[in-house]
């Protein structure tokens, strides 16, 4: 019976209903300036470096900051209200300042960092440093 | 919380994810702001991945049903490395009243944000009636 319940469907779908909802929750109680939790971020890695997705729906791009200090990145920007004056009946986006630090596996060429924005997400793409690639040494006979 | 003219269907919402458990595709309950002004109430939904073209707003008697579909570019080579949000569709339902004019329903994306007009009809508008002296 407790297997049966453990490999249903339902049961999974609500654990990860729940694992969201901490993790809403996480964010709304995340009271210190500059949400911590705000945006999530993604991070895809390859061979030759990673690329990060952060969640900024909304925001006008010319309000977010990145800087780049050797493994360490940071995104700073701010979300506005998009309107003043009518009278609110629900408000579950959040507004306001926001910074987030990441710490990447490798120092990153800091040159070749480059960022575009598209259908509310910021991709920023982050080489690795040729000083720290591996490379392949090959032999050579004489 | 209900406004007079919109109400949140949360419960219908679970129950259909519950029915949608059989297909692998989740969708999740996108953060939305309700403002009301004069003649309109409007609705800003956050649906980060949607494109304009891949969102569905259904009006179906009373139940406003709004569907943003996630298209992402194809990483090729890019392994997950660090995870802090799932990638599904988004879907919420809404019940209106019949305050609202469903024909005069404006919807748009811009910035992965769905913004939507729903225009109180002119039955509800607030009218001045000025007395005749």
């Amino acid at each position: 019976m407790l297997l049966h319940r453990l490999v249903d469907n339902d049961f999974i779908s609500s654990l990860q209903d729940m694992h969201r909802l901490r993790q809403q929750l996480n964010r709304l109680l995340a009271t210190e300036p500059g949400m911590a939790e705000f945006p999530p971020i993604n991070v895809f890695s390859s061979d030759n470096g990673a690329l990060a997705w952060a969640e900024i729906p909304g925001i006008d791009p010319k309000d977010i900051d990145i800087s780049l200090v050797n493994d360490t990145l940071t995104v700073r920007g701010e979300r506005r209200p998009e309107t003043a004056g009518d009278s609110c009946h629900r408000q579950e986006r959040l507004y306001g300042q926001f910074t987030r630090t990441i710490q990447l596996p490798f120092p990153v060429e800091a040159d070749e960092v480059k960022a575009r924005f598209f259908d509310g997400i910021l991709e920023i793409s982050l080489p690795r440093a040729h000083s720290d690639k591996p490379r392949k040494i090959t032999v050579t006979s004489e | 919380m209900a406004t007079g003219l919109m109400q949140t269907k949360e419960h219908a919402d679970i129950q259909t994810n519950g029915n949608r458990a059989a297909d692998t595709q989740r969708t999740y309950t996108p953060a939305t702001d309700i403002y009301e002004s004069a003649d309109h109430l409007l609705l800003l939904t956050d649906m980060p991945g949607v494109k304009p073209e891949g969102v569905d707003i259904t009006v179906e008697q009373n139940m406003l049903t709004i569907h943003g579909h996630v298209s992402m570019p194809k990483l090729d080579g890019y392994s997950l490395m660090h995870a802090e949000y799932g990638m599904a569709d988004y879907r919420r339902v809404f019940a209106l009243s019949n305050e609202i004019d469903r024909e005069g329903i404006q919807a748009s994306v811009k910035n992965g944000v769905l913004k939507l007009v729903l225009p109180k009809s002119k039955k509800a508008a607030p009218r001045k009636i000025t007395v005749k002296g």
